[in-house]
């Protein structure tokens, strides 16, 4: 076991961990943040991204002793604190950027980083950007929507 | 999924962790983790000690030196895309590190992570051999053309880090490749490099490891055209086949994205 210390959506976390245990097991079991899936947990659908210190990854493929230090953002870190959704939010309700909902959390923690890194993206930039967050219901046209509503707002 | 269990030390200097790997029975060193934790939760591997390479400062920069860009062995993907010094130095090498994976992927994977592993489908060693550069390790200097040895193999000793790759700045240079739909890996991936006195191509992806084609080189060197690329045949003898695509398939494939190599190095 190591001990870690983390930031986790805002608030200082503390917490022993076995050294195998992945991020996405450590917010999930051990802080109860559920909003986090596993999906495929082979590093492909996207469904367990988080923000580590400001950056999409993938939680299901990084150790949570590697966050040690660091601060993490997950979906339940998005929304002010007052439950204003954030404008990605938003914009999935809005334009239904979603079916089931399994893959919403991640498809919303990529869309705010590729945001934050893209100004104005269009619809094919959206598209090579959302590479790595899989929808098995195949929504991605309300997905792309949304997320250019924002681009545009 | 859990990996089997091991130790997990973060390093703070390169000879804390070469020492660390040292006393270990059976170690590994984690970069950005993108290969060794997923084969780790497939329990493919399972070291006794993980060191953690990631605290070790000064492993992260892209910077112009003279006549070549020297890149640290940590910089992630999307630094490295990021990277004003190495747009401007090697625009063709900004092509290639914006295109491996994905963006999560490009956020923690590194090019000294990608080139050790030297996986046969990997982006970077096809700009690392093109462009002749040298691989800078803990203990001396290694030539592109000694560092790829075989199929997940290298010139690496036991425990030895690479720290950086300097790369000689071409006069162009383009970098093809045609992504396997679901992993984004290189079904086959060409990266050409012209230097005006030398002409030299790369191909990873169709291969057990990287390889120069010779041929497609002589070809080029006299008429640097994608036409000329198209038109060399490529022999599908010792290429892989898989049921991602034919060693025929992926013959055919070099041609191309030899051609479109040329095209990009043109634009």
């Amino acid at each position: 076991m190591t001990a870690i210390t983390l930031t986790v959506n805002g608030k200082t976390v503390s917490a022993d961990v076995e050294d195998r245990t992945l991020l996405v097991h450590f917010l999930r079991d051990q802080l109860r943040l559920t909003g986090t899936h596993v999906g495929c947990d082979t590093s492909q659908c996207g469904c367990c991204m988080v923000h580590l210190s400001g950056r999409a990854i993938k939680a299901c493929t990084l150790f949570a002793v590697q966050a040690d230090g660091e601060s993490v953002t997950t979906i339940e870190g998005l929304a002010a604190k007052d439950g204003t959704l954030h404008p990605v939010q938003a914009a999935f309700q809005e334009h239904h950027g979603l079916q089931c909902g399994f893959c919403t959390p991640g498809m919303i923690m990529m869309a705010t980083d590729m945001l934050a890194r893209h100004k104005n993206p269009d619809e094919d930039k959206i598209k090579k950007e959302l590479e790595g967050n899989l929808c098995r219901c195949t929504g991605y046209l309300n997905i792309v929507k949304a997320i250019r509503a924002v681009a545009e707002a | 999924m859990y990996p089997a269990p091991f130790r997990f030390t973060r390093a703070k200097t390169i000879e804390e962790a070469e020492t660390l790997f040292g006393k270990s029975q059976d170690a590994r060193y984690l970069s950005g983790g993108m290969t060794l934790i997923p084969t780790m939760k497939l329990r493919l591997v399972a070291p006794e000690d993980v060191i953690d390479l990631n605290a070790i400062p000064g492993l992260s920069f892209a910077r112009r030196d003279g006549d070549r860009l020297v890149v640290g062995a940590r910089t992630r993907h999307a630094d490295v895309s990021a990277s004003p010094e190495a747009l401007q130095a090697i625009p063709a090498l900004i092509h290639l590190a914006s295109h491996i994976g994905d963006p999560a992927v490009r956020h923690r994977g590194t090019l000294g992570g990608s080139i050790a592993n030297n996986d046969p489908a990997a982006d970077y060693p096809s700009a690392v051999l093109a462009l002749n550069a040298t691989v800078k390790t803990s203990r001396r200097e290694i030539l592109a053309e000694d560092f790829f040895t075989g199929m997940f193999s290298t010139a690496l000793e036991e425990g030895e880090i690479v720290t950086s790759v300097s790369f000689p700045i071409p006069r162009r240079a383009g970098y093809a490749k045609f992504p396997n739909p679901a992993s984004r890996y290189a079904m086959v991936g060409v990266f050409v490099a012209d230097f005006g006195h030398t002409l030299r191509v790369a191909v990873t992806g169709a291969g057990p490891c990287v390889f120069r084609h010779t041929e497609m080189e002589n070809a080029l060197t006299k008429n640097f055209t994608p036409e000329t690329a198209k038109a060399i045949r490529i022999s599908p003898d010792g290429l892989n086949g898989d049921l991602h695509g034919s060693a025929e398939y992926r013959a055919h494939l070099v041609g191309i994205m030899a051609s479109r190599a040329v095209e990009a190095a043109l634009a």
